[in-house]
């Protein structure tokens, strides 16, 4: 991570506040993601890790506060709306590919709707996509025929169809089997390096070792630990993040 | 078989207004059944609450109070005259999209959440993700559900036959009229409807089911 103080957040969250009933989910939330940093959001589940990640591109909406996307305010309901999350791609635990339809077209859908280009072009660069993330040769199958783990990769080439300046992982990993974990994340580590701009939730901590800038440690909904990997890693500072990693890391 | 061969152009021209009626009276319950299923799925709450209000009024009616009114009352209003036969379709179409709506709706909450999701997180907005993405897979679950609607729509046609529409439910009286047996011509009828629901409606469904049976 370069000390740019003065380089603009790409992502930037002010005092969000979100409830679920009594629940306060989300507590005062700061959070600046600069252009080209990866961070990693780790903690305990009912955290409220997920919860933050879907609130960036609104899929879940917060009580107060303000998210800004490059600059601009997350605006409500509808056209606007829907340009911003254009830019913002997001990649879910259970994939959500498009059940009726093909690897290809679920690549191409949003190119071709959302950005209005032609068919032969969204075809092109969804094939190469799709060669980069390994499953080019799925094009044409319907999504149930692909393992979880092509599935998961399909997932990032659709997101990255649509050439979004920040990609949002909510636990892309956790529907995986043990053997398609790694699949994954080496696509994922791949795009840390091309230098996207990344915001994952995640338990896997091999990959924020690998491909992090910085680790967000959370529990019941704050944000107890902002540090570098290493750092979270050997000397956490506060205990409820030394409680969280001795559990997880005694394996 | 004399009441049926005797006054074969009856029945000719009664079945072929119950076909009118059904299909025309399906075409626009479709179209206006999947636009109000649309609203009361919408994010804004006035086209919900619209969609609610319309469902509910509608689909708590009686047919025979529907097609009374625009078959008696709406003439008297003043406005574009329309025939018999046209104001039948109106009513079966207003009549009969509140129960598509509510099929198709039951359909589209079959469709898993994150379909909606992630349609959403590409970028396309709310009737995008509708036509795009969420009706498409809710169709082929709407199917069988779907028919029963159709169904009870060739059927109803029948009520319009009170209100002055030559149909199938029309033809029992001109029988009488003709000094034929009446309750032979209402067994005719019966059967000819039994034919028509097994022998075009459910093949028609079972198409449907096929072509849009999805992998899983």
């Amino acid at each position: 991570m370069t000390s740019e103080a003065a380089a603009p957040a790409l992502v930037e969250l002010t005092a969000v506040n979100k409830h679920y009933g009594s629940l306060h989910v989300l507590q005062d939330i700061n959070l600046q993601v600069k252009r080209g940093e990866v961070v990693v959001v780790i903690g305990p589940s009912g955290s409220g890790k997920s919860t933050l990640c879907r609130a960036i591109n609104r899929l879940e909406t917060i009580d107060d506060g303000e998210i800004r996307i490059d600059g601009k305010k997350l605006p409500a309901e509808g056209k606007e709306l829907a340009r911003l999350r254009a830019d913002v791609g997001m990649v879910f635990q259970s994939f959500n590919l498009f059940a009726h339809k093909t690897i290809l077209e679920n690549v191409t859908l949003g190119p071709i709707k959302v950005k209005g280009l032609s068919k032969a072009e969204a075809d092109r660069q969804a094939m190469e996509l799709l060669e980069r993330v390994g499953v080019g040769h799925q094009a044409q199958k319907l999504p149930a025929q692909l393992s979880g783990g092509q599935q998961q990769r399909v997932a990032i080439a659709r997101a990255l169809a649509m050439k979004p300046k920040v990609m949002l992982f909510d636990e892309p990993t956790s529907a995986l089997d043990p053997e398609m974990i790694n699949e994954v994340l080496d696509v994922m580590v791949g795009l840390a390096k091309d230098g996207m701009t990344m915001i994952v939730v995640t338990h896997e901590m091999g990959f924020a070792r690998k491909a992090a800038d910085r680790v967000v440690f959370m529990s019941d909904g704050q944000i107890i630990e902002d540090s570098q990997p290493e750092e979270f890693f050997t000397h956490p500072k506060s205990e409820r993040a030394k409680d969280f990693l001795s559990k997880i890391l005694t394996h | 078989m004399d009441t049926l061969t005797e006054n074969l152009e009856l029945f000719t021209t009664g079945f072929k207004n119950t076909g009118i009626l059904f299909i025309v009276s399906a075409f626009f319950a479709l179209i206006l059944g999947t636009v109000v299923a649309a609203m009361r799925v919408s994010p804004v709450p006035a086209m919900r609450g619209a969609g609610t209000l319309y469902v509910n009024t509608v689909r708590n009616m009686p047919l025979t109070v529907i097609l009374a009114f625009f078959a008696l009352g709406y003439p008297k209003l003043g406005l574009v005259p329309v025939n018999f036969i046209t104001a039948a379709i109106i009513g079966l179409s207003l009549y009969t999209a509140t129960y598509v709506a509510e099929a198709i709706r039951s359909g589209i909450n079959t469709v898993p959440v994150g379909q909606a999701e992630a349609a959403r997180a590409i970028g396309l907005p709310f009737m995008q993700s509708l036509t795009l993405v969420i009706l498409p897979q809710a169709f082929r679950s709407v199917i069988p559900p779907l028919f029963n609607v159709f169904i009870a729509l060739l059927k109803n046609t029948t009520v319009a036959a009170g209100f002055s529409v030559l149909e199938a439910g029309a033809i029992r009286a001109n029988l009488s009229e003709r000094g034929f047996p009446a309750l032979t011509g209402l067994l005719w009828v019966a059967l000819i409807f039994v034919i028509l629901v097994i022998g075009v409606l459910s093949p028609l469904q079972r198409y449907f089911e096929n072509k849009w049976r999805v992998a899983r």
